[in-house]
C-alpha cells in the first residue's frame, strides 16, 4: 500500500497539470512502509506529450537526499494526458525497480484519477492507496 | 586511478551485493569495462555492444553526469565517486 497525504497528492497533481500539454513526472521520497514523505518533480526531459523522463540531475539529489535523510526513494509518478492511470507497454518495459511503487495520474478526465502499481518482471498489479 | 563505484539496488544481486565497489581507470569507459569484466551478468544493463553508454543508464561522475563530460571518454580522477542510477523514463506510447 501507498500512502500519500492530500497535501502530497495535490503536489502531484500540481506537477502534472503544470507539464500540460506534456506529460509530468516526479519521484516519491518516504519511508519503507510506503508513506510518502516528500515529493520532488522534475522537468520532463523527453518534452513529450506521450513520454517522460526524470532528470538525471533530479535524480542524482533525490538519492542523494534519501540517503542523507534516512529515507528511500519509493517511486515515480508521472501523468497520462489522454489516456487512464494504469501502464503503458513502454512503463512496463523501462519500470527500473521492483520495489517501486508507480503512481500513475489521468488527466483525460475532468475528474483527475490517481492509480498506484507494482511493475515486477513485467507484471503489473495495482495497489491500495491510502489518501 | 581508482574511483568508488556506487551500485544501484536493482544492479546488486547480480554483483554480489555490493553497495560500492573500488575500480581502476582513467575515463568512465576503462571503469565501465574493468566493472564488467568482473561483473558480466550485468554489461548489457550498462553499455552497448558498440562500447557506449546505455540509453537508460545514468552515470555520473561525482555531481556530473557524463553525458556532458564526453560520455564513456569522461575522464576520472583518482577518489572520484561514480554513481549509476538506472534512468526513470516511460510514457504512454
Amino acid at each position: 500500500m501507498l500512502s500519500v497525504s492530500s497535501v502530497h497528492r495535490d503536489a502531484v497533481v500540481a506537477t502534472c497539470i503544470r507539464a500540460l500539454p506534456n506529460e509530468g513526472c516526479g519521484l516519491m521520497l518516504g519511508t519503507s512502509d510506503g508513506t510518502v514523505t516528500e515529493i520532488v518533480p522534475s522537468p520532463n526531459v523527453a518534452d513529450s506529450a506521450k513520454l517522460y523522463e526524470i532528470d538525471s540531475g533530479v535524480l542524482l539529489r533525490a538519492y542523494r537526499r534519501s540517503e542523507e535523510e534516512s529515507l528511500l526513494v519509493l517511486g515515480v509518478f508521472h501523468s497520462h494526458t489522454h489516456s487512464e492511470a494504469y501502464p503503458s507497454p513502454t512503463d512496463v518495459a523501462q519500470a527500473p525497480d521492483p520495489e517501486w511503487h508507480y503512481l500513475l495520474v489521468s488527466l483525460r478526465d475532468v475528474s483527475t484519477a490517481i492509480r498506484s502499481f507494482h511493475i515486477v518482471d513485467g507484471e503489473i498489479s495495482e495497489e491500495e492507496i491510502s489518501l | 586511478m581508482t574511483a568508488l563505484v556506487r551500485i544501484p539496488t536493482v544492479l546488486r544481486p547480480a554483483m554480489g551485493g555490493d553497495t560500492s565497489v573500488a575500480v581502476e581507470g582513467s575515463t568512465v569507459g576503462e571503469i565501465l569495462d574493468h566493472l564488467t569484466t568482473n561483473h558480466p551478468a550485468v554489461k548489457g544493463q550498462l553499455l552497448n555492444s558498440d562500447g557506449s553508454l546505455h540509453r537508460f543508464l545514468n552515470v555520473y561522475v561525482n555531481d556530473d553526469d557524463v553525458r556532458y563530460l564526453g560520455g564513456v571518454d569522461a575522464p576520472v580522477t583518482n577518489g572520484d565517486e561514480i554513481t549509476l542510477l538506472p534512468a526513470v523514463a516511460g510514457g504512454t506510447l
